[in-house]
C-alpha cells in the first residue's frame, strides 16, 4: 500500500471521467435531477459535495481500519458508515456556521440534502473494496483523493446539467416530456460522451 | 371490504403514486441495476424486504422517539434491517450479491424509504404501515422490471438471460450508463402522455 503519484493520478482521472459518478456509476441521481435547475445553486451543491464526500472519505477510512477491522465486525459497516455520515454533516454545518459565516451562506441550504446522497455513502464503502489500479485496498491518500475526485466528478456533471437545463427552459420541448424526461434525455446524451472517455484506458 | 381497500392500496402504490415514475424517487439503483430482468427483480424484493419491516419497527416506536431525532432514528432502523438482509444475500444468493454489488449497502439511502418512515410509517398504525411498506414496494419492482425489460431486451437481445430474437443484434449502450437515461425518459414520457390523454377525457366528459 506506498502511495505513488501515478496511482493518485490514474484514481482522479478515473473518478472524474471514466467512472464519473453520475453518469457512469448512477450515484446521486437525486440532487443532480433536483438541484440542476439554475446554474449558481449547482456550483454551491459541488462544492458541499466536494467538501463532504472529502472529509467522510478521510474519516471513514479510519474508522475501517482501526475499529470495524481490527474488532472484527466488518458486518456492522453500512450502519455505522450512515451514522457517521449524518452527525459529520451535522458537524460540519455547526462548524462552517461558526466559524466562516460566508461559505455557511454558500452551502448551508445544501448540507442537510447531502446526508441522504448515496454519492457520499457510496464513496466510503467503494473505499473499502478493492482498488483496481493497484489490486489491494485503498491506502488512506489514495482514498481521500478518491473522495474529493469523485466529488469533483459529480461537480463537474452537476454544473454541466445545469447550464443545459436552463437552455432548455427557453426550448420547444414536447409537452409530454417536459420537466424531468427531457432531463433524462439530457442526461443520457451526456453519459454517452462520457462513455468515450473509457477509451481512456487505465483499466487493464 | 378488507379486499376491496387492498385492491385500492395495491392500485395507489403501483398506479397513482408510484415512487419512481410518479414521484422520482429512488433514481439511483433503479437506473443502475435495471441492466437485466434478474438484477431489477432481486433489487425490487430487496427493497421492499426492508420497506415493509422498516415501516412496521418505525410505526410500532413511533411514540418514543422525539420528534428532532426522528430521521437519525428512522436511519437507524432502516440500516438494521440493509445489514440482516446484506448477510441473507450474501448467504443465500451470493450470484446476485456480486451482481448488484455496492447498491446493496445503499438501499439504506434509498429515499423511497426514508420518504415511505416519514410520509407513512410515522402517523399511521403498524398494519397500515405494513400494507404501504409492501404496495410502495411493489410499485418500485414493477417500475424496476419495466425498465429492466426495455434494456435487457434492446440491450442484449435477451429476457431473463433468453434470447429473444434471432438474428438481432442488439445496442450495448442500452445496458451501459446511456442507456438507463434513455429507457427511463421514454418510459415516464409515456407515463405522462397517458395521464395528460387521461385529463383531456375527463374534462370532456
Amino acid at each position: 500500500m506506498t502511495d505513488s503519484l501515478t496511482g493518485i493520478v490514474q484514481i482522479s482521472i478515473a473518478a472524474v471521467l471514466i467512472q464519473n459518478f453520475v453518469l457512469a456509476r448512477f450515484l446521486g441521481l437525486c440532487p443532480f435531477f433536483g438541484v440542476s435547475k439554475k446554474l449558481s445553486s449547482a456550483t454551491g451543491m459541488g462544492m458541499a459535495v466536494v467538501f463532504v464526500m472529502t472529509v467522510a472519505s478521510m474519516i471513514t477510512w479510519w474508522i475501517n481500519k482501526a475499529i470495524l477491522i481490527d474488532m472484527g465486525v466488518e458486518y456492522l459497516r453500512t450502519i455505522v458508515f450512515i451514522l457517521v455520515i449524518a452527525s459529520l454533516v451535522q458537524l460540519l454545518e455547526m462548524v462552517l456556521q461558526k466559524f466562516t459565516p460566508a461559505l455557511y451562506d454558500s452551502l448551508g441550504i445544501y448540507l442537510p440534502l447531502i446526508t441522504t446522497n448515496c454519492a457520499i455513502l457510496g464513496v466510503a464503502i467503494i473505499n473499502t473494496g478493492i482498488n483496481v489500479f493497484s489490486g489491494t485496498g485503498y491506502s488512506f491518500v489514495e482514498s481521500t483523493v478518491n473522495g474529493a475526485a469523485s466529488g469533483i466528478g459529480f461537480t463537474l456533471a452537476l454544473v454541466l446539467m445545469a447550464g443545459l437545463r436552463e437552455r432548455l427552459e427557453l426550448a420547444d420541448i414536447p409537452k409530454s416530456l417536459d420537466g424531468l424526461p427531457i432531463a433524462f434525455i439530457t442526461a443520457g446524451l451526456m453519459a454517452l460522451a462520457f462513455l468515450g472517455f473509457s477509451g481512456l484506458s487505465f483499466f487493464k | 371490504m378488507a379486499s376491496v381497500s387492498l385492491v385500492k392500496e395495491i392500485k395507489r402504490g403501483v398506479i397513482t403514486e408510484n415512487p419512481i415514475l410518479i414521484l422520482a424517487l429512488g433514481l439511483c439503483p433503479s437506473l443502475a441495476v435495471s441492466t437485466s430482468v434478474k438484477n431489477g427483480l432481486g433489487m425490487g424484493l430487496a427493497a421492499t424486504f426492508v420497506l415493509a419491516f422498516s415501516n412496521v419497527i418505525i410505526s410500532i416506536i413511533k411514540g418514543w422517539i422525539p420528534d428532532k431525532v426522528r430521521i437519525p432514528c428512522f436511519i437507524v432502523v432502516i440500516a438494521t434491517f440493509v445489514s440482516i438482509l446484506q448477510l441473507l444475500i450474501k448467504a443465500y444468493v451470493p450470484l446476485l450479491d456480486e451482481q448488484l454489488g455496492i447498491f446493496i449497502p445503499l438501499i439504506v439511502v434509498n429515499c423511497i424509504i426514508l420518504g415511505r418512515a416519514e410520509a407513512f410509517a410515522s402517523k399511521n398504525n403498524p398494519m397500515r404501515s405494513l400494507v404501504d411498506g409492501f404496495v410502495m414496494g411493489l410499485g418500485f419492482t414493477v417500475s424496476l422490471l419495466i425498465l429492466s425489460c426495455i434494456r435487457e431486451f434492446l440491450g442484449s437481445n435477451k429476457l431473463w438471460d433468453l434470447l429473444v430474437v434471432p438474428n438481432f443484434k442488439p445496442m450495448t449502450a442500452m445496458i451501459l450508463a446511456p442507456g438507463g437515461f434513455f429507457a427511463i425518459a421514454f418510459v415516464m414520457g409515456v407515463v405522462n402522455w397517458v395521464r395528460g390523454w387521461k385529463k383531456k377525457e375527463v374534462k370532456k366528459a
